[in-house]
């Protein structure tokens, strides 16, 4: 599905290397997760991944089903079927959540050459899975992620996802901020969308997430590169011992 | 030379020949008189500091080309009286009967032979008030030498919305019109102003809204983009009495709208909102306005925003001036541009005057460039570049357009805005 070899990156404006060549592969239907110290370049993986501006790869290749992934515009590898729940959920003041939710859907829909979904069908739908997010109709109004609590930012996250059920789902610390109640929720929000053509990409400090969405594939990444690959145990080695060993086994 | 003398030729080169029309003798010639005495407006004046009113005040009016605009017209959909003038001439045929329930509507050219007292009162007697403490020479050359308009008293609530419809069919015209309304006790109208009028267009508008009565005023200034206007709208209010005026303005090289109004009343309401798109170094857009509180309790807004770019400039100038004992005033003023290229150019200046101690006023001007990170946000959700940069352009200027009660206008409104932005993309 995801195939990522040596992929290198720099900050555009500033002279530093981040990512020193990351290698990952996501087969059909996998859940993988990544763990690393503050820094090590997770998010900023995600981001080269999803194309954002300001990083320059300057080596390597990302593919999602064969396809290059590096060569297209953001909205073009979402339509593609890539999705990032940001840890940070951007504020869009003036842009009602609901008309968010429909122009991506739709923009999707069209750049895949389907029909548009019908504003009562769309509205049967997003109202469902709200729910079942417990996100409520005043939160579906208002505009994008404002005032919105960092739990229900992070809510707001799956919900789009879910609404648009790509095939490649990175989530960057979708479990912080929230409350043990809200971390099931979403868990099971993931948990719903699990099938044999979709995967994950779970980037995570904790256990406690991994215990709800159970990985297949435990990687740690410290500067910039992955370092260690392993089974679920590898995360619970994180849990009680830190990194401080593992950083200590490569150098 | 002394910018005293300047003005003066200047003022005398553009009357040279002019006559004042018939009718409204004692306030045309008033008007003159106090015209001659200030003398037109110079760009060394400090009200003209970023707008040069050169274009507005030479002898004869700049050539506009004519614009073939294939939208259909604006608030076709809504029920409304129509009144159009093609470049200042009133059209019988293309106009509804001047008549409606709660409403009497009389053309300017016929209210000398009409006798009617309140608008000989009302003519030049707001923009006469509006002369201080800042001058305002283009709305009294307006005053002496308006050729027509139309004149609104409202009586009762208006069942449908009066709309000017200002159409421009000549390149070289020069209009001038002065429009009157007296909204009584209670009564509520809305009137609207649509098209862009002429090569040049000098408008006056005084309103004087009763107890108790409401004031809505949308105002759409057309596509043409070589056109130029200057307008002023001056409204004096009572207590607990409503005003609420919002202009779009596409294009145009130069379009200055002042609006000046005086909180005569306690618990009186003025919202002043605009919002302009302006594409290019030949797109000059210049808000002015001065709200004064004269009265206990009142609240005003100015809400303007202004999306620019290849070069285009926007004017903000805002004041608002609490008299002594205008206590419990909440003012609030938001002047904001969004500048979508390095080449454009937002100027403010922002003002608060206050004279009374327990008031709650405050105001802000911001200029910015579109927000990456929210444009990356709706990329990543797989909305393409474009359509989410006019997404966020829409939502920039959501504010102003809230400040619009009808809800049909504003979306008529947004549905224009949209097109543009397809158009300019
Ligand atoms: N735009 C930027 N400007 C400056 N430094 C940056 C920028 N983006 C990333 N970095 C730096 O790159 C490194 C990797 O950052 P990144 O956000 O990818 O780390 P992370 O692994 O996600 O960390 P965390 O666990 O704290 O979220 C950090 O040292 C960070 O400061
Ligand atoms: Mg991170």
């Amino acid at each position: 599905m995801l195939e990522i070899i040596g992929l290198m990156a720099d900050l555009q404006d500033e002279d530093k290397t981040i990512l020193k060549g990351v290698n990952l592969n996501i087969g059909a239907g996998e859940v993988h997760a990544i763990m690393g110290p503050n820094g090590s370049g997770k998010s900023t993986l995600s981001y080269i991944l999803s194309g954002k501006d300001g990083y320059e790869v300057t080596g390597g290749s990302a593919t999602l089903d064969g396809v290059d992934l590096l060569d297209m515009e953001p909205d073009e590898r979402a339509a593609a079927g890539l999705f990032l729940a940001f840890q940070y959920p951007v504020e869009i003041p003036g842009v009602g959540n609901m008309t968010f939710l429909r122009t991506a859907v739709n923009a999707q829909r069209k750049a895949r050459g389907e029909e548009e979904l019908s504003a009562g069908d769309f509205l049967k739908i997003v109202r469902a899975k709200a729910k079942t997010l417990h996100i409520d109709a005043d939160m579906l109004k208002r505009p994008v992620n404002v005032g919105f609590s960092g739990g229900e930012k992070k809510r707001n996250e799956i919900l789009q996802m879910a609404m648009l059920e790509p095939k490649m789902c990175i989530l960057d610390e979708t479990d912080s901020g929230l409350d043990v109640d809200a971390m099931k929720l979403v868990a099971e929000g993931v948990n719903a969308l699990r099938s044999e053509g979709r995967s994950f990409l779970v980037i995570t400090h904790y256990q406690r997430l991994l215990d709800h969405i159970k990985p297949d594939v435990v990687h740690i990444m410290a500067d910039g590169r992955i370092i260690k690959t392993g089974g679920p145990e590898l995360a619970l080695e994180v849990e009680n011992n830190g990194y401080a060993d593992l950083l200590s086994e490569v150098a | 030379m002394a910018v005293a003398k300047l003005k003066s030729d200047a003022t005398e080169a553009r009357l040279a020949g002019m006559s004042l029309p018939a009718g409204l003798d004692v306030a045309r010639k008033d008007a003159s008189s106090r015209l001659m005495t200030m003398g037109l407006p110079h760009k060394r004046d400090e009200y003209w500091k970023y707008t040069d009113p050169a274009s507005l005040t030479q002898a004869d009016a700049p050539q506009a080309a004519l614009f073939h605009n294939d939208e259909a017209p604006m608030f076709d959909a809504v029920d409304r009286l129509k009144i159009v003038f093609v470049d200042g001439v009133f059209d019988a045929d293309a106009s509804d009967d001047l008549e409606a329930e709660g409403v009497t509507i009389t053309r300017l050219a016929d209210v000398a032979g009409a006798d009617i007292h309140w608008a000989t009162e009302l003519y030049g007697t707001l923009e006469a008030r509006g002369q201080t403490p800042v001058a305002r020479p283009l709305a009294t050359l307006n005053s002496a030498f308006a050729s027509d308009g139309v004149v609104i008293h409202a009586m009762g609530k208006v069942a449908k919305p009066i709309n000017l419809i200002y159409l421009h069919g000549d390149t070289g015209s020069d209009v001038m019109l002065h429009s009157l309304v007296k909204v009584d006790a209670g009564a509520e109208v809305t009137l609207l102003e649509t098209g862009p009028a002429a090569a040049r267009f000098n408008s006056v508008l005084e309103v004087d809204v009763a107890s108790g009565a409401a004031f809505h005023h949308v105002r759409s200034q057309g596509r043409d983009h070589e056109r130029r206007a200057v307008t002023h709208c001056f409204a004096k209010l009572a207590d607990q009495s409503l005003f609420k005026s919002f202009t779009l303005t596409f294009n145009g090289k130069l379009t200055r709208n002042e609006c000046i109004i005086e909180m005569l009343g306690d618990d009186a309401v003025a919202h002043v909102a605009g919002a302009c798109v302006g594409d290019g170094d030949d797109f000059h857009h210049d808000d002015t306005v001065f709200i004064t509180h004269d009265a206990l309790n009142g609240e005003s807004r100015q809400v303007f925003k202004k999306v620019l770019r290849n070069g285009a400039v926007g004017v903000f100038q805002g004041k608002i001036l609490v008299k002594e004992g205008a206590q419990k005033t909440d003012g609030y003023q938001i002047s904001q541009s969004l500048l979508l290229d390095d080449d454009s150019q937002f100027l403010a200046k922002p003002e608060l005057e206050i004279y009374a101690d327990d008031v709650a006023c405050s105001h802000g001007s911001t200029s910015g460039a579109i927000d990456e990170d929210a444009l990356f946000y709706l990329q990543s959700r797989g909305v393409p570049r474009q359509t989410a940069t006019n997404l966020l352009t829409l939502a920039f200027l959501a504010e102003s357009l809230e400040e619009i009660a009808d809800e049909a206008l504003a979306d008529d409104l947004r549905a224009r805005l949209e097109g543009w932005m397809a158009r300019h993309g």
